[in-house]
C-alpha cells in the first residue's frame, strides 16, 4: 500500500506520455497515405495565374444583362436557405415533441425520438441533395428539399432541449384547471419555447448558407454550378469572385442573424 | 378555463394576454404592436412565397406519381445494401478517417498561436486582436467543400488536396473557440503573474496554457466529430475519401452498393461521436 502512493502520483504522467505517443502515431500514420504529388508540372505557372486571377477577381460577372451572373447565383443560394430553414422549422416540431423526454409518460418514445434524429443529423445533405435530385430534378428545388429534410436533425434535438426546459408552472396550472391536452400546448408550452425556437432557426438559417453554397456541386442549385463550372475551366479570376461574393454574402447574412437573434432573446 | 384569447393575437400567433390584466388599458397600448406583429408575418409570407415561386418550388411534381416511382426505385435498392461491396470500400473509409485524423491535428496547432493573438486577455492591443479576428471570420465564411474544390483545382485530385481543406477549416473553427475559451479563464493565476515579473512567454506558458488545455482538447475532438462527417463526402469535389466511390455508385445507379457505403460511413461517424462525447465529457 505504501508504494502506491508515490506511484499514483506519477501514474496520470505516465499516462498522458502514452497517449500523447498514441496520438502522434496516429497522426504519423495519417499523414503517411497523404499523398503529395508536388504542384504538378507547371506548379509555378498554374500558382502565377491562381494568384493572378484571386487579385484581379473578374468583376464583369457580379452583373450580366442576360443572366447567369454572380448576384443571381448568390440570390439562389439566399433563397435556397430561407426555404430550406422555413420548411425544416415546421417539419422539425413534431420531431420535437416526440423527442423530449418531459411530452411523453415512457423513456422509450423519447429515446426512440432521440435515434431518429441523430441518424437524420449524421445522413450528410449532400447525399440528400443527390436523392431529391432523382425525385424532382436538378435544380433549386432539390436543394430547398435536401436542406428542409437535413435541418430537422439538429433543429429538432435543439427544439427538444428547449421544451425539456421549460417552466412547469403554468403547465400544471392549466391542467389542473381543466384544460385538455391541445389547450396545455398552446398556451402553457408554445409561449415559452417560441422565442428560442425563432432564435434556432436564425442559427440554423447562418448555417443553411454555407450549406447552400456547396449544394450546387453536386447539381443543386445556387452558386456553387458556375463556381463547378470556373474551377473546371481554370477560369481563377471567376472563382476569385465567386468566393468573394461568398465571403460577402455570409458575412452580411451573419450579421443580421447575430442582430436579430440578440434582439429575440 | 383558460382564458380565451382576442383574435387578433389568435391570428398574430402572439402569447395570449395574462387573465389577470385589466382589458382598457393593453388595447391601447398594444394596438400598433398588434399591428406590427401582423405586418412582420404579413411581410415574411410574401417573402416566402416569392422565394417559393423563384426556385419552382412544385409540390404536385414531388408528390406526382413520376417522382414518387423514382424514390420508391430508390429506396428498394437502398433498404438492400450490398454487403459483399464492404470489404472493397474499406480502404477508402480508412484513408477518410485518415484525411480527418490529419486536418484536424495540422488545423489545431495551426490555431493555437492565432487563438492566443485573438484573446484580449493575452494580447490587450487592440491593433493585433481585431484583424487576427477579421481574418477568422471570412476563413470561417468558406465552408469546406468549397476550399476542397479549389484545392482539388491546384493540387491535384486526392486526399491530399482534402486534408489542406480540412486543415482550414479546423483551423478556423477551432481557433474561434478556443480564443472564447482562452479569455473566458480565471484573471487571477495571471495577475499574480504579472505582480510577480513574469514575461509573455512565461505568462501563456504557465498562467493560460494549464487554465485552457482541457477546452482547447475538447474543442479537437469536437472538431475531429464534425471532419469526419466532412471528409466522408470530400469526395464529392474529387479531394479522396469514401465520397469519390459514392459518388462513382450513385452516377452509376448501383443504389445497394451506395447504400452500403451510406450504411458504413454512419455506423463510423456513430462511433466516433460516441467515443469523442465520452472523452469530452471526461476532459470537461
Amino acid at each position: 500500500m505504501n508504494q502506491s502512493v508515490p506511484s499514483s502520483s506519477r501514474l496520470p504522467l505516465i499516462r498522458n506520455w502514452i497517449v500523447g505517443i498514441l496520438l502522434i502515431v496516429l497522426f504519423g500514420w495519417s499523414l503517411s497515405a497523404m499523398k503529395f504529388e508536388g504542384i504538378q508540372e507547371y506548379g509555378a505557372q498554374v500558382m502565377a495565374s491562381i494568384w493572378e486571377g484571386f487579385t484581379h477577381p473578374d468583376w464583369d460577372y457580379v452583373y450580366l444583362p442576360e443572366g447567369e451572373d454572380l448576384l443571381r447565383g448568390l440570390l439562389e443560394t439566399l433563397i435556397i436557405s430561407i426555404l430550406g430553414t422555413f420548411i425544416s422549422a415546421f417539419l422539425c416540431i413534431p420531431f420535437a415533441f416526440w423527442a423530449s423526454s418531459n411530452m411523453s409518460r415512457f423513456q422509450a418514445v423519447s429515446g426512440s425520438g432521440k435515434f431518429v434524429l441523430t441518424v437524420i443529423r449524421v445522413f450528410p445533405e449532400i447525399i440528400m441533395a443527390i436523392l431529391f435530385i432523382v425525385a424532382v430534378g436538378p435544380g433549386a428545388f432539390a436543394g430547398v428539399l435536401a436542406l428542409g429534410v437535413h435541418s430537422i436533425g439538429m433543429l429538432a434535438k435543439l427544439y427538444s432541449e428547449t421544451i425539456e426546459a421549460v417552466d412547469n408552472g403554468p403547465r400544471e396550472a392549466l391542467i389542473s384547471s381543466g384544460a385538455s391536452k391541445l389547450q396545455v400546448l398552446r398556451f402553457a408550452v408554445l409561449p415559452q419555447v417560441i422565442p428560442q425556437f425563432i432564435s434556432y432557426a436564425l442559427y440554423r438559417f447562418e448555417i443553411n448558407i454555407r450549406s447552400a453554397t456547396v449544394l450546387g456541386l453536386v447539381g443543386a442549385g445556387g452558386i456553387g454550378v458556375p463556381l463547378l463550372f470556373a474551377l473546371s475551366s481554370r477560369n481563377w479570376s471567376r472563382v476569385g469572385i465567386i468566393l468573394l461574393g461568398v465571403v460577402i454574402l455570409v458575412t452580411i447574412i451573419d450579421l443580421i442573424s447575430g442582430w436579430l437573434r440578440r434582439r429575440i432573446i | 378555463m383558460t382564458p380565451a384569447p382576442t383574435p387578433e393575437t389568435a391570428e398574430v400567433g402572439a402569447p395570449p394576454p395574462p387573465p389577470s390584466k385589466k382589458p382598457a388599458p393593453t388595447i391601447d397600448s398594444k394596438g400598433p404592436q398588434r399591428f406590427k406583429a401582423l405586418f412582420t408575418w404579413l411581410a415574411f409570407i410574401v417573402v416566402i412565397v416569392v422565394c417559393g415561386i423563384r426556385v419552382d418550388a412544385d409540390f404536385v411534381q414531388l408528390f406526382s406519381k413520376n417522382s414518387m416511382d423514382n424514390v420508391g426505385r430508390i429506396m428498394n435498392d437502398l433498404i438492400r445494401p450490398d454487403w459483399s461491396y464492404t470489404g472493397r470500400i474499406l480502404p477508402a473509409m480508412i484513408e477518410t478517417v485518415q484525411i480527418a485524423i490529419a486536418g484536424t491535428v495540422i488545423g489545431s496547432v495551426l490555431a493555437v498561436p492565432v487563438a492566443l493573438l485573438c484573446a484580449v486577455n493575452v494580447m490587450p492591443k487592440k491593433i493585433v486582436t481585431i484583424p487576427a479576428r477579421i481574418v477568422l471570420n471570412l476563413v470561417r465564411t468558406i465552408p469546406d467543400l468549397l476550399f476542397a474544390a479549389v484545392f482539388v483545382a491546384v493540387f491535384g485530385i486526392g486526399a491530399f488536396a482534402g486534408m489542406l481543406a480540412l486543415v482550414f477549416f479546423s483551423f478556423g473553427l477551432v481557433a474561434k473557440l478556443t480564443y472564447e475559451a482562452i479569455e473566458a479563464i480565471d484573471p487571477g493565476p495571471l495577475e499574480a503573474m504579472t505582480a510577480s515579473g513574469a514575461n509573455k512567454i512565461q505568462l501563456i506558458v504557465f498562467g493560460v496554457i494549464p487554465q485552457a488545455l482541457p477546452y482547447f482538447f475538447s474543442y479537437v475532438l469536437y472538431t475531429f466529430e464534425v471532419n469526419v462527417r466532412a471528409a466522408a463526402v470530400l469526395g464529392f469535389v474529387g479531394a479522396g475519401g469514401i465520397g469519390l466511390h459514392l459518388d462513382q455508385q450513385l452516377n452509376s445507379l448501383r443504389y445497394d452498393r451506395a447504400s452500403t457505403i451510406i450504411l458504413l460511413t454512419l455506423v463510423i461517424v456513430l462511433v466516433i461521436d460516441y467515443a469523442s462525447t465520452y472523452l469530452r465529457r471526461k476532459l470537461l
